[in-house]
């Protein structure tokens, strides 16, 4: 009891532990304000989000599907989980990276302008890329590129200086490998 | 069936739900309900005075009876207003079905007169909440609003109903199945969970039950099985300021209230086990204190309702997931199963040394025959209503402390307190609710004369209908928890925290048609405390106590278990926080 009052500081957080990236599938029903109940949830809790994406995929039965890509500690990860099912509208939550890597994709729409040799160069390295073209003028292209993000990443890098204007993203989409539903 | 009026709907689906009464205040979107209320009497309307007062007698109802507690409040300032009342019944999971009128449907998003977005307003202070935006949907979702209230770990449900849903026509039905697939609360905990949990107890040396308002939200039953589990097993006991009257406070192998201000002996029975069994506790900051020094040599073993209470803040070895009256009775069965046995040596010992942390007396204070102690006013007021029926609210602070440490419950339900989101204002409308559900009990608010003016106009209230409460103010001129944190950790530079103007109490007591009573001295105490029992109508105890006292034990932020302060080491509480400490609250 006999320590003095500025030497002493407790850590924020009682472990370093490691930060992972993990891909959480959300089954919802699709109702009016369920997005805004997951994404609140994030917020109002601290949660990272990388990225979300959110359709519905059975439509007769009202569901939904929201791919998360959250950050956090291992008990960071398991909160999130936990409060991702205590939501009513929520009808399971799966760790897509927990039974090994997840098939994941993103698809982005690429905007590039220039003429001559960028021009010539942006179609190569988008040949390369297995970017399909899907708008263009005498002036610009736009190409559509699926893959994992990384891959996105590369190919957005490499049209920098060859004339990038914009991009669009989805998101990431992402399912279990193997025969087995979520 | 007939067709009804969405108006109609919701008094129907109210009396199928066996309500009682509903707390509210009508408004212009909610007109078409207020005058189905005035056509029917089964279910009983109480006006309150502000609709914050709605849902905390709403929740003194529900928690003293077990029941869901209902509330009736208009759109735009009724919903804002009820907005405080949804976040404390959230955080301490009490079961609400609050109704909040809307504009009509083709308004919504206008921006038109007294139109708030409730729904997005109490997204995150709810449970689960609705905007019905069909007649035909509102049976359905009346009746769902109640089953999620009260079912799993329970919560504040809002249903928001346009005015022209109000008056739209449409058939009435009482469904039996709810249509949220995804919402199955687990009431069963897994069973080999459950014989490792035995295993683990009977190979313990150190034991204790930490136990939490779940098992008195989980029902009589579960506090009746906790009790019997205790006794079996002969392990020491103590419980949050939620679980208070789970097990009997007369009893030997109680060890008083946990956390920044419980006994010695809990805290230190909690920093040295080695076998921890968390009951519908949540391991919330008051209770662990710093957490990285939190009972650090102790498996736990957590059993609650919410899988998300389980590793939120502690780690635990074995986390049971169910409801606790369902857990315990298996736990029950499968420890007489197992022929499992305690260590009786090792509780020999162990109870030797909780022994010693009893003998340091860490709720002793000085009394004075010049002043009254606070705490000398609330043991008195336990000495003087311990053999009657009695309910007891609290405001927040320092007095809701001294009321957790010397009023001692031996029954669950019988104490109503704002422990998650710490509301002063909380006590004097939770009376209200508490005593309109027991007409003949005595149901004292033990409040601090900060808190009780915040929600002083619900005495109206109890005046209007008869109610007798008693609000027992621990006057003290301060915002005294507000004060003593000053006085320990800001140099004892009382910013703001002494009220300049009080009320003369009594007047205003008088003022309100009540009675009013003032006691100044410790030798008066006994006879006025009488009189206030005595008196039919609701009462302001205008109890003037030492203003510099505070409230020990307590453990400073930022600090373990076993770091914890006592009365007498109240000068070097300055050196015992950090800086680190004292951003923590």
């Amino acid at each position: 009891m006999n320590t003095t009052t500025t030497t002493t500081h407790y850590p924020a957080m009682t472990t370093a532990e490691p930060i992972e990236t993990r891909t959480l599938c959300v089954l919802v029903d699709n109702e009016p304000g369920v997005l805004a109940r997951v994404i609140g949830l994030f917020a109002g809790r601290g949660y990272n989000i990388d990225s979300l994406t959110v359709s519905e995929t059975e439509h007769e039965k009202h569901l939904s599907r929201i791919t998360i890509v959250t950050r956090g500690t291992a008990m960071v990860l398991e909160q999130i989980k936990n409060q991702l099912d205590r939501l009513v509208p929520v009808h399971r939550v799966v760790d897509l990276s927990s039974g090994g890597p997840a098939i994941a994709r993103e698809l982005a729409m690429v905007k590039v302008r220039g003429t001559g040799d960028h021009r010539m160069e942006a179609l190569r390295l988008a040949d390369a890329f297995r970017a399909r073209v899907i708008d263009a003028t005498t002036e610009h292209f736009v190409f559509e590129i699926t893959g994992a993000s990384d891959k996105i990443e590369s190919f957005i890098n490499l049209m920098l200086p060859v004339g990038l204007v914009e991009v669009s993203r989805t998101g990431v989409v992402a399912i279990a490998r193997g025969p087995e539903g979520m | 069936m007939s067709e009804m009026t969405g108006a109609e709907m919701v008094i129907a689906a109210l009396a199928d739900q066996g309500v009682e009464y509903i707390f509210g205040y009508p408004g212009g979107a909610v007109l078409p309900i207020y005058d189905a209320l005035f056509q029917q009497n089964k279910v009983q309307h109480i006006l309150v005075r502000h609709e914050q007062g709605a849902v905390h007698a709403a929740e003194g109802y529900a928690r003293s009876t077990g029941k869901v507690g209902a509330v009736l409040v208009t759109s735009g300032p009724g919903a804002t207003n009820a907005v405080t009342g949804l976040t404390d019944a959230l955080c301490d999971s009490v079961p609400i079905v609050a109704i909040t009128g809307q504009v009509p449907t083709h308004l919504i998003g206008n921006d038109a007169f007294q139109e708030c977005d409730t729904v997005g307003i109490t997204r995150p202070c709810t449970k689960y909440n609705y905007l019905v935006k069909s007649v035909a949907d509102l049976p359905h979702v009346l009746h769902e609003a109640f089953h999620i209230a009260a079912s799993g770990r329970p919560g504040p449900v809002v249903v928001d109903i346009p005015k022209d849903i109000q008056f739209a026509k449409g058939r009435y039905f009482k469904p039996t199945e709810f249509h949220h697939r995804g919402y199955r609360p687990k009431l069963k905990g897994d069973a080999d969970k459950i014989k490792r949990a035995v295993e683990m107890m009977a190979a313990a040396k150190r034991p204790v039950f930490y136990t939490g308002g779940g098992v008195i939200n989980s029902g009589r039953r579960a506090c009746d099985l906790l009790r019997e589990l205790v006794k079996l097993t002969g392990f020491p006991i103590t419980s949050t300021l939620m679980g208070l009257g789970a097990f009997p406070a007369a009893d030997p192998q109680w060890l008083g209230m946990l956390g920044m201000h419980g006994t010695w002996e809990a805290n230190w029975a909690m920093h040295d086990c080695d076998v921890m069994i968390a009951v519908g506790s949540r391991f919330d900051d008051r209770i662990t204190g710093r957490l990285d020094a939190f009972s650090p040599g102790s498996k736990k073993i957590h059993i609650d309702i919410d899988p998300s209470s389980i590793n939120k803040n502690v780690k635990v070895d074995l986390p049971i997931v169910g409801d606790c009256a369902h857990v315990l009775e298996d736990l029950l069965q499968a420890w007489h199963h197992s022929g499992a046995k305690p260590d009786k040596k090792a509780l020999e010992t162990w109870w030797a040394q909780i022994g010693k942390w009893r003998a340091k007396k860490s709720l002793a204070y000085r009394n004075s025959n010049e002043i009254i102690k606070p705490q000398y006013a609330i043991q008195r007021l336990y000495e003087l209503t311990k053999d009657r029926d009695t309910y007891i609210t609290t405001e927040v602070g320092q007095h809701q402390m001294w009321a957790a440490q010397f009023y001692h419950f031996q029954e669950p339900t019988r104490w109503m307190t704002s422990g998650g989101l710490g509301t002063m204002g909380y006590g004097l409308p939770s009376s209200v609710g508490v005593q309109l559900a027991h007409p003949d009990s005595l149901v004292i608010d033990i409040a601090g004369e900060a808190s009780v003016l915040m929600t002083m106009q619900e005495m109206s209230t109890a005046v209007q209908y008869d109610l007798p409460i008693k609000i027992f103010v621990i006057n003290n001129q301060y915002m005294g928890m507000v004060r003593q944190w000053q006085e320990l950790l800001h140099g004892g530079r009382y910013s703001h925290s002494y009220t300049e103007a009080l009320p003369d109490f009594v007047k205003l007591a008088e003022a309100y048609h009540a009675h009013g009573i003032r006691c100044e001295h410790p030798g008066e105490l006994d006879d006025k405390i009488r009189e206030m029992i005595e008196v039919n109508k609701p009462v302001i105890f205008d109890c003037v106590v030492d203003p510099a006292e505070n409230c020990f034990p307590m453990i400073p932020s930022g600090r373990a278990h076993n770091e914890m302060l006592l009365g007498d080491a109240t000068t070097r509480v300055e050196d015992a926080v950090t800086e680190k400490g004292k951003m923590l609250v």
